[in-house]
This record gives C-alpha cells, structure tokens and sequence, in this order.
C-alpha cells in the first residue's frame, strides 16, 4: 500500500501520471538539469568559437551563477514554503559560505598577490598586520575551509534557532530577527580591523586546487560541479519532504499549536530544518565565490535576502522546482534588465513581487498545476474507492459498531 | 560531627542500591494506584485582573466519562489549557495519576504521556490527506531524527484502516483534510484521538456542528471509549450531556459549582439559579 503524501510534489506526480508521463517529477527535474548542464558544457569546450551553438565562457560562468541562486532559492523555499518561516536574512548563510571558500582561494594567491607576500593577503599587508589572525588558520587547506565554510553557518543557523524557536518567536518578529541578523554581520564585515578585507572583501583570486580559475576548463568544471550539487540538493530535500518529518513540517506550517498537542516538539524541527537550509545556501555561496571571482560584505545586504523571497515567490513557494525556476528566471530578467536599465531593475523587482502576490499567489508552479494538472480533491486512481464511498457517514460508521 | 553524620546518611540514602535514582527511572507510567487519574487542586489563573479559574478542584477516576458544563466564560477551556500545558496557572498543582506533575511538562511532553485534546474548532491540518492526518497523530518516537526515516508499520497501518472505518471516512481516505465538510472534519479529529490512543481524552463541544444522527453517534463513539480510556467531555448541548452523562460537573467562574448525576445536578438550587434557571 502506498503512503499518500500530499505535499504538492506528490501531487503533481499523480496528476502526471494521470497524463502518463512516464517518469517521477524528481527524476524529470534531475533529467533535464544534467542533460541542459551537459549541453552547455560540450558546446562551450568542443563547439568552436565562431559556431552559432557555441555558448561562450561568459554563460557558462553566468549559468553558473544563477544555478547557485537557485540553490539558495531551494534553501529558502525549504524554510518558508514548507515550514512557514519566512527568513529574510538567508543570504548571511550564503554569503558566510562565500567567505570561507574565498579565504581559502585568497591563501591560494601566494606570493602571487601585489605585494608578494606568502603568508599575508595583500589587504592584510596593506593594514600593517605583522602576521595572519588566528581564525585564517588553516584555510589554505581545501578540506578544512569547506568544512569551515558549512560549520560556520551551520553553527550560526543553529544558535540562532534554538534561541528564537524555544522562545516561540514566529511570523514578522522571526523575519525582522532574521534580517537584522544579516545587517550587524554586513556591518561588521564591512570593518577593515575584521580581517575580512573590509568593504572590498576578497578577490583577485588565481586558482583553486592547484587549477587556473581563469581557464575555460575550470569554470565549465564549477558549472557542473554547481549543477550536480543543485541536483543532489534537491533529492535530499525532496526525501526530506517525502518522510514522515516534511509531513510534520507542513503541519506545523499549518497548525503549529496543534502539532505540539499532537506531542511533536516543533521548536526541534524547526530548528534542524533551518539548519538544513542555511547549509545549502552555505554549499551555494562556496560554490558562488570561485565562479564570480569575489566575496564583499554587500552580499550580507537585507535587499538580496529579500530578492531570494521574490524568486521564490514567482516561482511557487512549496514546491522545490519552483523555487529552482523562479530563481533562473528573475535572475535572467534581472541580466537582461540590467543591460537596458540598470537603475530601473530594482524597481522592475519591486513591482514583479507585487504583481506576483496579487495575481499568482502560489507562483508560477502553483499556476501551472491549477491550469494544467487540475487535480482535484478525489481520492486518487490507484486507491480504488471503496464500496462506502457513496454511503453516508453515519451509516458506513453504526456499521462499524 | 553531626553534620558530617547528617551528610554521610544523606550520601547512603542516596546510594542505596535497592533503589533507582528518579532521574534513572525509565519511561514513565501513569500511577493510578488511588483510582483516580486527574487531579486539579486549588488552581487559580487570571488573564489581566480577569480570574478565569478561582481555586478550582476537580477530580477525575480512571476510566470515567466525565461531562462539563458551565455558561460562557465559567473557565471550562481555561481549564483544558491548563491540564495541555498551554496555560501556566498563577497556582495550584495538577497531577496526572498520582506521580506525574503536568504543569512543568510542556505541551508536547504532555501529549506523550498519552493526554489528547479536541479543540472547539476543528483543528485538522487542511493542507495533507485524511490518512496524513491520522498518521501524524500515531503514537511513536515523535523526534526529528526518528521521523526522517520513519515507515508505517502494517500494525500501524491497520489501526489507522480501523480507525478510518468507525469514523466513516473510509472513502475520503485520500482527500485533503481542508476538503472535508464541518462535521466530517470533527470526526477527523476524534479520529485522530483515537490513533493517538490516549489515557486522558479531553474533548470540547464534539457536537457543534453535526446533525442530531452525528451527534448520537458522537455520544455511543464516546461511551465505548470510556472505559479502557478516561473521557473528559465540555458540551453545551444539554441534550446530549444528559444521554451520555453518569458525572456532571458544573463550573461557574471558575470553580465547581456542584458534581453529581445529571439529576442531581439539575435539581441543586445553585445551579438552577445560575445555571438551567437562566434556561428553563
């Protein structure tokens, strides 16, 4: 006997089935991510250059780029389409991510930096500083600043979890909490005596792993690395939505009270459930830093935490793929927007979440599941109905007793 | 030298070894030794000078089906926040059998020493299937870690089969919760008691809503439950309380105003001056 899940996935998948699509939405998702990476890849390193299916190293690396929103865009939808907590300070996690994959490219510079220094990045010259701070320890090894990269912020989410869940924190006071979590860490990075490299961070990188960042190879490796990672985030959140916890998450979204009468300690699963998240958007900034080439404190700003809830609301909150999709497309627009008006763009945005909330407000995902896999509130095909369907209930129940 | 005396006696007091240290005791049992399963004693709690419950004493024995009545405002779900552990009362002490103290157990703590709660207001999780619902509300290691990898055993399965059946909704299994009509959905959340398979049943006005045929089978579905279970029922129904009633408890702001069969209750003077005598 199959488990019935509701969540919306399951749903769709039903539906799908309905229009004999042979394949799981997850498998499908997976299917067309890898073989769009795959393509893109070939036509970047084998398709030469004056070709019209030549994709330039520039997409790639913006591909890059916007695989590792929509990754972030996941985490976020992790936390508020299926647990109701709407963080608006999720891009803290990232950009912690960022940091720690940026100091260790930043010792990987050498003596190769402009003041030829092997042991102190230049900025850190730059200030006087004799020798590096104890928290750089250890970062020019690649294992230990990923470790770091995900601890960190994994550490952070947890903290902070654990004080405001416990305290029953909920609704805007937790998004206001969340924000100014991510404004005092803008602010403290931006402070050169952080050794963060002040308001210019870091950059300037030269290669990772002993490969050149610049070289066309490197960057379609990060692509697909990027595209393997977002996948294989995806699965894990999809199993985690399928186990009987994503049932529990949902209806604490839904009812919280009532789920702590049903004997489940929600302030538990909320907290490791935002840790989850905020370790995926760590794996999206590590992943982010090497591809764009620099890591500043302005990506600590409140404005990109909010950007992130704008994908995923145009996307559908509550679905995953929706959120993935929302992520490609308003970062499309805004690439594109960027280029016509740049000063317009953040007005396009504003607008864009408005209109979104007014006329689609499951997003794009919930649009098209209205619209084309109408389901409807039947009892699905493969459980038959039974017999007492029809019957009425006080009928079908004095028959039971 | 006495007080080292005193310490050392404290010491082997402690150590002895034919004793298990509470902290040590494993899973807890409801001790109903005294036949009684709930006590309320002297509980006070008052919402901005507003005394919602004044010394109120009640009593509850194992197995019993026990009906509240009481106006608007006489303290009757006041109460049932305090027994779940919503509301901390400003004194007073409640026991669930004779050993386990409620009020420093927290709602979810609560709930797993096996006390299940039906709201007024239907409460049922609108977004997930019927059969969700009453999976959510199994009892088995609710933790996180446990969930994530969590199957439903055929044991497990079953009950929740049975259940769907005596609640009538064998054939909305699959439905969303939130597709379910008033009074369906008040089945669903007796259903999900019954999965949960409490010691202590506190259920708020299981009638509203439900045609008078729903309503009498509200009232067998809750006699056969006490018993193996204990019942405790707040109605406004009188009707009702008076077909399925052997105790009846009257609140009154906040405390007992009088307990005893339904006749008796009805015929106390006090209770016909604030009470029935409003009515009849």
């Amino acid at each position: 006997m199959s488990t019935p899940s509701s969540n919306s996935m399951n749903r769709l998948s039903h539906t799908v089935g309905k229009y004999r699509l042979p394949i799981k939405p997850t498998s499908l998702f997976v299917l067309v991510l890898f073989t769009a990476t795959l393509l893109a890849s070939m036509a970047n390193l084998w398709v030469p250059a004056d070709s019209a299916f030549h994709v330039s190293t520039y997409t790639i690396t913006l591909l890059g780029k916007y695989l590792c929103f929509a990754m972030l865009a996941m985490a976020v939808d992790v936390v508020w389409g299926y647990c109701g907590i709407l963080s608006l300070g999720h891009g803290a996690f990232f950009a912690l991510g960022g940091y720690g994959m940026g100091m260790y490219l930043m010792r990987q510079i050498g003596d190769r930096g402009v003041y030829g220094n092997p042991e102190l990045p230049d900025f850190m010259v730059f200030l006087d500083w004799a020798e590096l701070p104890w928290y750089w320890l250890g970062m020019d090894n690649f294992g230990f600043a990923l470790l770091m990269a995900l601890a960190v912020p994994g550490l952070l989410a947890f903290v902070f979890g654990w004080l405001a869940f416990r305290s029953k924190v909920t609704g805007v006071y937790l998004s206001i909490m969340t924000q100014a979590l991510t404004y005092a860490l803008m602010l403290a990075f931006f402070r050169n005596e952080m050794g963060f490299g002040g308001n210019n961070g870091l950059t300037d990188f030269k290669e990772i792993l002993g490969f050149d960042l610049q070289a066309d190879s490197t960057r379609v490796s990060l692509f697909v690395i990027t595209a393997v990672m977002l996948a294989l985030g995806y699965v894990v959140s999809q199993f985690i939505m399928n186990s009987r916890m994503g049932r529990v998450v949902l209806a604490i979204r839904d009812g919280e009270p009532r789920t702590r009468f049903l004997g489940y300690r929600s302030e538990r699963y909320k907290v490791w459930l935002f840790v989850y998240s905020a370790l995926l958007a760590a794996v999206a900034g590590a992943l982010y830093v090497p591809q764009v080439g620099i890591i500043n404190p302005g990506e600590f700003s409140p404005l990109n935490s909010i950007e992130v809830v704008v994908w995923v609301a145009v996307g559908g909150r509550g679905t995953l793929y929706g959120a993935v999709i929302g992520a490609l497309l308003v970062n499309y627009a805004k690439s594109r927007f960027s280029v016509v008006m740049p000063e317009g763009w953040i007005f396009a945005l504003g607008a864009l979440f408005v209109w979104v909330t007014l006329f689609l407000p499951k997003g794009l995902a919930g649009w098209a599941q209205d619209k084309f896999f109408k389901t409807e509130e039947h009892p699905s095909e493969d459980e038959p109905l039974s017999s007492d369907m029809d019957t009425p209930i006080s009928h079908s129940a004095k028959g039971a007793s | 030298m006495s007080f080292l005396n005193d310490a050392l006696e404290t010491t082997r007091e402690t150590m002895r070894r034919d004793q298990v240290w509470p902290m040590l005791m494993p899973d807890v049992q409801v001790n109903v030794d005294k036949d009684v399963i709930l006590y309320v004693e002297g509980v006070s709690v008052s919402f901005d000078g507003f005394k919602a419950l004044n010394d109120l004493n009640l009593y509850v024995n194992d197995g019993e089906l026990r009906c509240l009545i009481g106006a608007n405002g006489a303290g009757k779900t006041t109460m049932m926040d305090v027994i779940t552990g919503k509301t901390q009362p400003d004194q007073g002490s409640v026991y669930f059998g004779q050993t386990l103290d409620l009020l420093s157990r927290s709602e979810p703590e609560i709930a797993q020493l096996g006390i299940g709660r039906k709201f007024q207001q239907p409460t049922v999780f609108a977004e997930q299937s019927v059969f969700t619902n009453l999976e959510l509300s199994l009892k088995t290691n609710q933790g996180v870690w446990s969930s994530l990898t969590a199957r439903l055993s055929s044991e497990e399965s079953d009950r929740i089969d049975t259940v769907l059946h005596t609640i009538g909704l064998k054939g909305q299994r699959n439905l969303l919760a939130g597709a379910l009509s008033h009074g369906q959905k008040q089945w669903l959340e007796i259903g999900m008691l019954l999965v949960s398979q409490p010691r202590l049943l506190l259920i708020d006005e299981p009638v509203a809503g439900m045609t008078a045929e729903e309503g009498e089978r509200t009232g067998e579905l809750l006699q056969q439950l006490a018993g193996e279970h204990t019942v405790i029922v707040v109605e406004h129904d009188m009707e009702f309380v008076r077909s399925i009633a052997r105790t009846v408890t009257v609140l009154h702001q906040g405390s007992v105003l009088a307990e005893g069969s339904m006749d008796e209750v009805q015929n106390n003077p006090d209770v016909i001056e604030v009470y029935l005598g409003s009515e009849e």
